[in-house]
């Protein structure tokens, strides 16, 4: 495997579970800056709890449990007087389910976050359009942002909480299947709003659709069981597995 | 010309079920309307008891304060204002500690604890409201003379004035805030337990504290649900008989403080009318009972208006 050229996000001897159960077992990987990186595998491999390790929110579960390192920039996240919650504003994320907040408007489920940290009213009025427009729905909602966000469809949905979590800013997002409860053309926009934003920070994928991480990502993690199979460049994953059941998972043998 | 057997089978069969739906639509239906008449005919033959009364006070017999059975004057205001302030000081109490309590049980407490206080706190609202009452006179009250009342009465202000005498208006909402107190917190407990994970998720993901998700997630979503069960449990204090009568003191005057003895509109009825001393003494009771079966009413559609408005 061919190390990432600019890391930004290590794990290292990561293991987790929930009680005597183990969903991660002894992960190390090094996530490259300014990439989409994918994360695939068959359902219950541990996707998911890998994901939600990075920001944090894995310990929330009843009976969760985390062992290992990872860091962000190189500070520690599970370090002795590190604050969960302000890694989860260096660390976004998104949801399968599109979670809008049903009582708040359009504009105010964006500002949701900047309203834990109390910011100005126009910074806020800023701030939401810079982040409707990263997230490509500023044109389909700039006329309604009073409306309450569950008058949107399912996409627009999830392009509001994608346009949430970058609002405040974060370094890295996480999006967990973020296109899985979607239908073609919506889950082709947000694709593309993917590709554009790795520009502006590193992203991290959940999929177990092969032929999204194919499309969107340059690096690709294969997950089995709980533990790191192979991870390498997306293309040479594909083409060219090195593990015997990377290849068979690739190739559609199982899943 | 012919349908099989069987299909003719199935046509029947398709009828019979066809009937069957009919049937149960029906039923739910009457079963429904019943309701209503029931509602109805109490109120029929409450008017047609209180028939006399309403001839002689008309509606001035709700603002009337004047309560003496043996002067034939008959006037509803001071039971009326007993029991709006016992059932509000019962919701002032009840509310926050019931409310506090689901929030702490669904929140913050393991979920082994939750489980384990769940059955415990359904079995309190099954304590037989007698023993409450007795509860009320015998323990809570010498505490409310000696402890709680002296305190209270220092404060000057004009509605904790007033000899402390233990049973009492004030003892009374605190009889009834403990009545509601298992019903309010359970109800909770159910509604900030469905509000959706996936809400407190999205709050925490975005760098919220537990604090910050239960204020702008969970509460938010509950809310509804929250007045619905409020709306419940005041229901439950206003109409509240016998636990009532036992510590409220049981005097006609119009209350001016809490720390007074008054009466509720329920405690009244049931306090007099095996003793009315006259028929218009009956029917005046009577027409108590209208007064009451009219608040209860005009609660409960009330708060569901203010819920559709809420809602949206
Ligand atoms: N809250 C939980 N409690 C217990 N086990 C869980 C919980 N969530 C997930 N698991 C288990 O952990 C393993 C990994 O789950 P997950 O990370 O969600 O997989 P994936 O996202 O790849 O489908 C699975 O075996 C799953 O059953
Ligand atoms: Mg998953």
């Amino acid at each position: 495997m061919t190390a990432p050229s600019r890391p930004v996000v290590g794990v290292a001897a990561l293991s987790a579970g929930f009680g005597d159960r183990t969903a991660l077992r002894d992960v190390s990987l090094a996530l490259e800056a300014h990439a989409v990186t994918a994360i695939i595998g068959p359902s219950g491999c541990g996707k998911s709890t890998l994901l939600r390790c990075l920001n944090r929110m894995h310990e929330l579960g009843a009976g969760a449990w985390v062992r290992g390192r990872v860091t962000l920039d190189g500070d520690d996240l599970y370090g002795p007087d590190v604050d969960a919650v302000q890694v989860r504003r260096r660390i976004g994320m998104v949801f399968q389910r599109p979670n809008p907040f049903p009582t708040l408007s359009i504009r105010d489920n964006v500002a949701a976050g900047l309203d834990l940290n109390g910011f100005a009213r126009a910074e806020r009025d800023d701030r939401v359009e810079a982040a409707l427009k990263q997230a490509a729905l500023w044109n389909e909602v700039a006329d309604r942002l009073n409306r309450s966000a569950l008058a949107l469809s399912g996409g627009q949905q999830q392009r509001l909480c994608i346009a949430r979590a970058l609002a405040v800013e974060p370094e890295v997002l996480l999006m967990d299947e973020p296109a899985s409860a979607l239908d073609p053309i919506a889950t082709a926009r947000v694709e593309e709003l993917i590709h554009e934003l790795k520009d502006r920070l590193t992203l991290i994928v959940v999929t177990h659709n092969m032929q999204q991480a194919a499309r969107i990502s340059t690096r690709t993690a294969f997950l089995y069981m709980g533990e790191l199979v192979e991870y390498d460049r997306t293309e040479a994953l594909f083409t060219n597995p090195k593990e015997r059941r990377t290849e068979d998972y690739v190739t559609g043998k199982f899943g | 010309m012919g349908t099989s057997l069987p299909a003719r089978r199935r046509l029947a069969r398709r009828r019979l079920e066809r009937t069957g739906d009919t049937l149960y639509r029906d039923a739910l239906a009457a079963f429904g309307m019943s309701v209503a008449a029931a509602l109805g005919i109490v109120a029929a033959e409450s008017a047609k008891l209180a028939a006399p009364a309403l001839r002689r006070f008309g509606i001035a017999f709700v603002g009337s304060t004047q309560w003496d059975p043996t002067a034939d004057r008959f006037g509803a205001l001071p039971f009326l204002a007993g029991t709006v302030l016992t059932s509000a000081e019962a919701l002032a109490l009840a509310l926050p500690v019931g409310l506090g309590a689901a929030i702490f049980l669904s929140e913050m407490a393991p979920a082994r604890l939750r489980a384990m206080v769940r059955f415990p706190i359904e079995m309190l609202a099954a304590i037989p409201s007698v023993i409450v009452g007795l509860w009320g006179l015998f323990v809570l009250a010498p505490i409310m003379r000696t402890r709680v009342e002296p305190l209270l009465a220092r404060t000057g202000l004009p509605i904790l004035s007033g000899t402390p005498v233990g049973v009492g208006l004030l003892a009374a909402g605190v009889v009834l805030a403990v009545m509601v107190l298992p019903t309010l917190t359970s109800l909770s407990l159910d509604v900030v337990g469905a509000v959706d994970r996936a809400q407190r998720e999205g709050l925490y993901a975005l760098g919220a504290t537990r604090w910050e998700v239960i204020r702008r997630g969970v509460l938010p979503a509950a809310k509804s649900g929250l007045f619905g069960a409020t709306v419940l449990a005041l229901g439950r204090a206003l109409g509240e008989t016998m636990a009532v009568a036992m510590v409220v003191g049981n005097s006609p005057d119009m209350p001016h403080s809490l720390l007074a003895t008054g009466g509720t509109l329920a405690s009244v009825i049931a306090n007099e009318f095996t003793e009315a001393v006259s028929d218009l003494h009956e029917a005046a009771l009577a027409e108590l009972g209208l007064v009451l079966l009219a608040l209860t009413l005009l609660l409960s559609i009330g708060g569901r208006l203010l819920l559709r408005r809420s809602v949206r």
